[in-house]
């Protein structure tokens, strides 16, 4: 500023600019949507050459998770309609935008989850048994047996518990973000949120906190064409979520979330400029839910299957990604070996259910603890109270099925 | 009273009653200069404080936070949009990874937006986690109550919303001294806090206020004044008007005993017993609207562990279940003449 005023007053002062002003009503009536990075084709050849970076070893091992966590995700599905858990919530079709991601990032980044990116729990080393047991809500899930299944959450892996109402954690992540600014830290607040999710009012909060504030934040949005069963016809116009970021003065990205090179180069590049501009960066993946929404959902009801299926072979992102692969000989491996990775991975699933579904769920005492950082004088009282009835309606409660009893 | 002394990281004491407080390095304040050093110290002492809300740079439209972003810079003590749920979420978002996020909401009526953070996350997040993250160091401070002209939307006590979500802390200052110790307990509780700020205290409360860092304990209500017949229990600028009313009362006879709560939840609710079993008689009295007040949670509790000493039922003088009005306002309030009246028919039941 050229003026630097005496108690740092900003100056509103009017100025008059000539060039600020036009002579005849012209409105903004065209919204040229932003277009997609690709770096592979639908048949996973290799079109953006200069984007060709990724480790080979990395690349395979990106691979061998999202063709595990299919696998997975089939199962516990299975597993919900055969009564073992009772909710799940798969994510078929967008591993790439996930894992790729994760992948892209720094283990010391905070990542602030809706509630599809097991992919990014996983690509961190969150295992199957972890997964299972939160969904089981046994002693050994990390969550305490607290919420429906789904609901991760990893302090080691610095990926923040899901909650489920929608957004929430998307401003959440511009105040994290800005924390690890003023802190010179290299650090990021990576965020994930559905294009239906983007229509909380969170997110507008969050978008214009973390670019007024400078934060060291990354929009991530799955734009997976349905919330639920609303498709983005009924969500929103003009283009897509990218279309409104570049409206907050953020840096914006569109990305082929299919594109598994694409995806990991974008977010490469986003979190560099995060951390040298020290301000947000806004990526949307277009990508295509091809499962249901949730074991709760039948999504042949609003959809085709004409419609699944031409995304399911047309541009699935596990397939481009595996063609990609054999293409440039980066995939050593035969089909057996896939064939072999699934298999293991089934069994491994099967295995952590039995073995989940015979521990018992957290003590009775854990529904009284974590409400504050000890459990204060009133809770004690209603422990104690709960203790008495059932100790004497003992009969009427499954109380050997938490740990340690009564 | 015993007496509690235990030295912090900062240099703090940590004290049970004001009255505790043996310090002579005392200077005259009011309640947002007794904020606002509660602040200065705050951010003086932690480097991981920051302090943020609505016009909160410049001073704050009611001077709290005067001279501080010149102090320790815009990093640390900054303007945010305008837009509370963001504010609430803003500050969740710091506290979950170790900052103490101070978040300041304007006018508690203006909270609303930040209900769904408030409630669904920074009460739960601890919680929900199995412990693995929290945001006990988030607090967010906002002002309360009646001011003479605020009408229904610069005057309301919404604490019952937030009583009603465990997980949460609500505190309620009456007075500079209490405000300055109450607000540092707050900020360093390991929970999440609402501290609300009579704002018409502000410039009219004002007491020799020490100047160290201390910290007054929460969840312990104090009592103001003994008494033998009956107990007024009350908050923020209400203690004012039970001491008025006291002193009517006190005329024909009758000796008020009165307990501020401090703490509107988790409230000390082993103070209340005690009072009202020595006395056998009982009136809550806020400005928040009757029903579902906390004057009905209080009732409610007392009539459970004090049944067989009441001598009267227990009276409730509180705002009606009307929005908070304007030019009604001096019939609205719960006044000391109402509570007077509450006093004589409680012990003349």
């Amino acid at each position: 500023m050229k003026h630097f005023m005496r108690f740092s007053k900003i100056s509103n002062a009017f100025k008059e600019v000539p060039s600020q002003y036009v002579y005849q009503i012209d409105p903004i009536k065209n919204f040229e949507p932003i277009k997609q990075f690709r770096v592979i084709d639908l048949e996973g050849n290799l079109i953006a050459k200069e984007y060709n970076n990724i480790p080979k070893e990395t690349l395979n091992q990106i691979f061998d998770l999202m063709i595990s966590i299919e696998e997975m995700d089939n199962l516990l599905y299975m597993s919900q309609r055969q009564g073992k858990i009772s909710f799940y919530m798969t994510s078929f079709g967008e591993t790439a935008t996930t894992v790729g991601t994760t992948a892209a990032l720094q283990p010391q980044d905070f990542i602030f989850p809706q509630y599809r990116e097991q992919g990014s729990f996983m690509w961190r080393g969150f295992t199957i048994e972890q997964i299972v047991n939160q969904c089981i809500g046994n002693h050994l899930d990390g969550g305490k047996g607290r919420q429906m299944p789904v609901h991760y959450g990893s302090k080691d892996l610095n990926i923040v518990t899901v909650s489920s109402p929608l957004t929430t954690q998307v401003p959440q992540a511009s105040g994290a973000g800005y924390g690890f600014r003023v802190n010179g830290e290299n650090k990021i607040a990576a965020t994930w949120f559905g294009e239906g999710a983007a229509s909380e009012g969170d997110f507008h909060s969050a978008m214009n906190f973390a670019q007024t504030l400078k934060c060291q934040t990354l929009f991530l949005c799955r734009n997976n064409h349905y919330a639920i069963s609303t498709p983005t016809d009924d969500q929103f116009r003009g283009d897509t979520i990218a279309g409104k970021a570049p409206a907050y003065g953020m840096r914006t990205l569109k990305i082929d979330g299919n594109d598994l090179l694409a995806v990991y180069n974008g977010v490469k590049y986003a979190r560099e400029q995060i951390i040298k501009n020290k301000e947000p960066f806004f990526i949307e993946f277009i990508t295509y839910r091809i499962g249901d929404h949730s074991t709760s959902d039948h999504s042949v009801l609003y959809r085709s299957q004409e419609e699944i299926d031409s995304w399911k072979s047309g541009n699935n992102p596990i397939n481009r990604l595996g063609l990609f692969l054999k293409k440039q000989g980066l995939r050593q491996f035969n089909d057996d070996h896939d064939n072999q990775i699934r298999k293991d991975v089934r069994n491994r699933v099967i295995a952590a259910l039995k073995h989940g579904s015979e521990q018992q769920s957290p003590s009775i005492q854990d529904l009284f603890t974590d409400v504050y950082d000890e459990v204060l004088p009133h809770l004690q009282e209603q422990y104690t109270e709960l203790r008495q009835h059932l100790t004497k309606y003992k009969d009427q409660y499954p109380i050997n099925k938490f740990k340690g009893g009564l | 009273m015993q007496l509690l002394r235990r030295v912090y990281q900062f240099g703090s004491t940590k004290h049970r009653f004001a009255s505790d407080i043996k310090s002579t390095n005392r200077q005259k304040m009011n309640l947002f200069q007794a904020i606002n050093n509660a602040l200065d110290i705050e951010l003086g002492a932690n480097p991981k404080a920051l302090l943020f809300g609505e016009d909160v740079k410049f001073g704050g439209v009611f001077r709290c936070s005067q001279g501080l972003n010149e102090k320790y810079g815009t990093d640390r003590v900054f303007n945010t949009p305008l837009c509370e749920q963001g504010i609430g979420a803003f500050g969740i978002g710091l506290a979950s990874v170790g900052y103490t996020a101070i978040a300041e909401i304007q006018f508690s009526d203006y909270i609303f937006p930040a209900f769904d953070q408030i409630v669904n996350e920074a009460a739960k997040f601890r919680y929900r986690s199995g412990n693995q993250f929290d945001c006990g160091s988030l607090t967010i401070r906002s002002t309360w109550g009646a001011v003479g002209h605020g009408a229904l939307y610069h005057s309301q006590s919404p604490e019952a919303y937030f009583a009603h979500t465990p997980g949460l802390k609500v505190v309620v200052p009456r007075d500079p001294i209490q405000a300055k110790g109450l607000l540092l307990a707050s900020i360093r509780d390991k929970n999440p806090v609402i501290f609300f700020e009579p704002k018409a205290l502000y410039r009219n409360a004002e007491d020799e206020v020490p100047l160290d860092d201390y910290e007054l304990e929460l969840s312990k209500a104090e009592v103001v004044q003994q008494g033998k017949h009956i107990t007024l229990i009350g908050y923020g600028t209400q203690i004012r008007v039970l001491k008025e009313a006291a002193k009517l009362a006190e005329k024909d006879g009758v000796s008020c005993e009165i307990i501020d709560l401090q703490t509107i939840y988790p409230y000390d609710g082993q103070t209340l017993v005690d009072s009202v079993k020595k006395t056998g008689r009982c009136i809550i009295s806020h400005e928040a609207p009757q029903t579902c007040g906390m004057g009905a949670e209080l009732s409610a509790f007392i009539q459970e562990k004090c049944f067989l000493h009441l001598e009267a039922p227990i009276k409730r003088v509180t705002g009606y279940d009307t929005p908070f009005p304007l030019v009604h306002e001096p019939i609205y309030l719960p006044d000391k003449f109402k509570i007077y009246e509450a006093i004589k028919q409680s012990v003349n039941y």
